[in-house]
């Protein structure tokens, strides 16, 4: 066994990054009330659209942004049917998730990409030179950093902003909020695009940087991961961190370990990461959901 | 002075006139009472007022400008506070954090902190800023609220029935603080069913019935009884007995003792009292006493051993509810919206499911839709439930008429027991008569009635026998006739009679 935990350590922090980025997206749409269980669909469209941007472009940043784009977009139509025609946001969330796969196939046709796009890494001076540290946190290229400025950036609104605490209220008691005259419907389509920017560029990030290529079903799930992390960070922020570059490591992990060739089937390896996370999920006792998650609003008078 | 001149102010719902060319005018400095039954239109006028609901027709002027809110937000700005029914805050949140929420421009936290107890001091309305508004009293809720409504130098202060979920100390710290707001030049809408209530604080009072103004008066020189036949329109009828016949003890409870069913429960703590034939048992006590936990126990939705409870001679305490019901023991819990009713069903189909078993609506798995729909329909015609008919979802109704549906479910099964727990909370004087009236009624015919409630008056009107509830432990049952309110202050407290001190320490 020569696996160099240095080196492990270093993927885990990529590994995890797209799930990170999915998860602090859902974790804003929860918290203002709403369930969105299209976040795998949002990451797919933005992982075909972010590939094609960036590649016709040649640049990979406007890339990010043309799958920040495509997965706002994509769950405007989720926000629409919910929050303006009352649809379940479970069946809606689940055919967003399915529409986004068929979709995604249909674009992603014949598109090509040159092997010369890439995200170049930063090399942050003084910090990268630090031995071990070093290479394991900042070596790493500028989306690691922006997922967890994102993170310490809503956590800051959520705790410290006015807004913030008006998608609180939103997501705790929908008809208070409407009773003191703050715009339910607004807030909620504000905080949905937002969980579908992010998902658009969690997307992005594995089909321009994990990789780095496209192909059908490339998010392979992990949307759906980002949906299990935030119930596990009971919705707070810094806990997301923790469970993303958990699953994060078990991915990592059994990949080295596939690639060195243990005596333990392909598919027992392959499944670990998901059932580590099954594992901590039914271990850990979940905080408290937002009071309105996943109830229809409707401003009767 | 006026401060809120309203003229003419009307608003229809498709089917129905909520408010009718509705006229007056509130003073500066003034407490004016609101008066009406369920359906009345006093929630309607009240959310135009602040904002929530256009009227169709008329004007209301503010200090001698016209006054047009298009939103709650608008009222405020324009000096209008209000304290709702059915308190609009975030459980999760905390005091300060609640507070700023209904303010325009909120200062920093730590600033409103300080402002929050500035007021809570001056006008006597203890809160501490930083605890989470889900962990306080109801009591302690409605002064957030308030401490909320203050923080704006309100003109006019509305409060939409802000005692019925207060302790009789609550609203004694309440009608103080209301006292001093109006000494200082606030005007306060009070909004309220309790006439003693409003005689004793408000100085004059507008009657509204079926969305019309029906009258005015000065409630300090006027008898509860007019004010209420005002209100309602008819004369009054007072609860009373036909007959007083006690048979033999047909509802025993003995040693009763369960543990609490969850974290926020209360333990019963070795209950023990019977119930004869005939004979209606009044059980008072501060909510949280293990009321719920006694009806609990009592329905079967909490089995205990079988021999805690038992009914004519049979052991019944391990049984089920639906088996109790078939056996003649029938229960209407307190909650009405999803405990003693399904509030998306129709009322049809919420009596087929207390009713099925008793009376037999279900034959081989099917349900006898016919039979249930008659059913339904005598509750409604028997009870004066007012419904567009039996296919209505029972969260439609207004709080009263549910109840009154709820209660008459129970009662036109004849049940040999009926347990109810708070049967007329939140509901009008008049549907409020009618309830006492038919549970009495039920007892006359030889029936065992149970009535759980807070409400010591309701107690001493159709109880005749009294127990108090505290911590789980029940005192021992005293005759009403020549209680005093002393004495059941004592029983409350917990300082019952010397043999009756079996708590375990």
């Amino acid at each position: 066994m020569d696996i160099n935990p240095i080196l492990l350590l270093a993927a885990l922090m990529v590994a995890s990054t797209p799930i990170l980025l999915a998860a602090i997206g859902e974790l804003v749409v929860e918290r203002s009330g709403v369930l969105n269980l299209g976040v795998e669909g949002m990451m797919i469209v933005g992982a075909v659209c972010g590939y094609i941007a960036g590649h016709s472009s040649g640049n990979p940043y406007l890339g990010f942004v043309g799958a920040a784009a495509a997965g706002a977009a994509l769950s405007l139509i989720f926000a629409v049917l919910t929050q303006f025609l009352l649809t379940n946001q479970v069946a809606t969330g689940l055919g967003l998730t399915m529409f986004g796969l068929g979709l995604s196939s249909l674009i992603g046709q014949g598109a090509k990409g040159s092997p010369d796009l890439t995200v170049s890494k930063l090399h942050i001076p003084l910090l990268a030179d630090i031995p071990v540290v070093g290479p394991i946190l900042f070596q790493h290229d500028v989306m690691v950093y922006l997922s967890v400025a994102i993170v310490a950036g809503v956590w800051a609104f959520l705790k410290y902003s006015r807004a913030g605490l008006i998608l609180r209220a939103v997501g705790e008691n929908h008809d208070a909020a409407h009773a003191l005259g703050y715009n339910v419907r607004a807030v909620r389509v504000l905080a949905i695009m937002f969980g579908g920017a992010c998902a658009g560029l969690a997307g992005a990030y594995i089909s321009l940087v994990r990789v780095p290529q496209w192909i059908d079903g490339i998010t392979a799930g992990a949307g759906w991961i980002a949906l299990a992390i935030v119930v596990f960070a009971s919705w707070k922020p810094w806990r997301l961190i923790a469970g993303a570059y958990l699953f994060g490591g078990v991915t990592v992990l059994q990949l080295n370990l596939q690639a060195e060739g243990l005596k333990i089937p392909v598919e027992y390896l392959s499944m670990a990461p998901y059932l580590a996370t099954i594992v901590v999920l039914v271990m850990i006792r979940a905080g408290r959901a937002p009071a309105s998650l996943g109830k229809s609003f409707h401003p009767s008078t | 002075m006026t401060l809120l001149d309203l003229q003419g102010l009307t608003k229809a719902y498709p089917g129905v006139v909520a408010n009718s060319d509705i006229s007056f005018a509130i003073g500066k400095g003034q407490i004016h009472a609101l008066l009406g039954e369920n359906g009345a239109g006093k929630s309607t006028l009240v959310k135009t007022i602040y904002g929530l609901v256009r009227p169709d027709a008329g004007t209301m002027t503010l200090e001698g400008a016209p006054f047009t809110p298009t939103d709650p937000r608008a009222a405020r700005a324009a000096g209008i506070a209000m304290v709702f029914q059915h308190f609009s805050l975030f459980d999760a949140l905390t005091v300060a954090e609640n507070i700023a929420l209904g303010m325009e421009n909120p200062p920093k936290q730590r600033e409103l902190a300080q402002r929050i107890r500035e007021v809570s001091e001056n006008y006597g309305l203890p809160l501490s800023p930083d605890r989470i508004v889900g962990d306080l009293s109801a009591g302690e809720r409605q002064r957030v609220e308030i401490i909320r409504c203050l923080l704006q130098d309100p003109k006019l202060l509305i409060m939409d029935e802000p005692t019925s979920v207060l302790t009789p100390q609550e609203v004694e710290i309440l009608f103080g603080t209301l006292r001093l707001l109006a000494s200082e030049g606030t005007s306060i809408l009070y909004i309220s069913h309790k006439l003693e209530e409003i005689r004793a604080l408000c100085e004059h009072a507008t009657v509204l019935r079926l969305g019309k103004v029906v009258g005015t008066c000065d409630p300090r020189e006027t008898t509860s009884r007019d004010m209420a036949e005002l209100m309602v329109g008819s004369t009054l009828m007072t609860p009373k007995r036909d007959s007083e016949t006690l048979g033999d003890d047909v509802l025993v409870i003995e040693g009763l003792t369960a543990p609490a069913p969850h974290q926020f429960g209360t333990a019963l703590k070795n209950i023990s009292v019977s119930v004869k034939s005939g004979e209606v048992l009044g059980i008072g006590g501060v909510a949280g006493n293990g009321q719920d936990e006694l009806v609990a126990a009592l329905s079967g939705e909490m089995p205990v051993s079988a021999a805690m409870v038992s009914l004519d001679g049979q052991a019944i305490g391990h049984l089920d509810p639906n088996t109790r019901r078939k056996i003649g023991l029938c229960a209407a819990p307190e909650e009405r919206n999803g405990h003693a009713a399904a509030p998306d069903m129709t009322l049809t189909e919420n009596a087929l499911m207390t009713a099925k078993t008793r009376l037999g609506l279900s034959k081989n798995g099917f349900l006898d839709w016919a039979s249930a729909r008659d059913f339904a329909l005598s509750v409604i015609d028997g009870f004066d439930v007012r419904t567009p008919g039996p296919e209505t979802a029972a969260r439609a109704l207004s709080g009263g008429n549910l109840q009154k549906f709820v209660i008459g479910r129970e009662i036109l099964q004849k049940p040999r027991v009926l347990v109810v727990n708070q049967p007329t909370w939140g509901v009008d004087a008049s549907a409020a008569a009618a309830i006492r009236q038919a549970l009495l009624d039920l007892a006359g015919e030889g029936s065992a009635v149970v009535v759980i409630s807070q409400d010591l008056d309701e107690i001493l009107e159709i109880a005749d026998r009294f127990a108090a509830l505290n911590e789980g432990t029940l005192s021992p049952a005293v005759p009403t006739a020549g209680l005093t309110m002393e004495r059941i202050g004592l029983m409350l407290g917990g300082a019952h009679d010397m043999e009756a001190a079996h708590v375990e320490a």
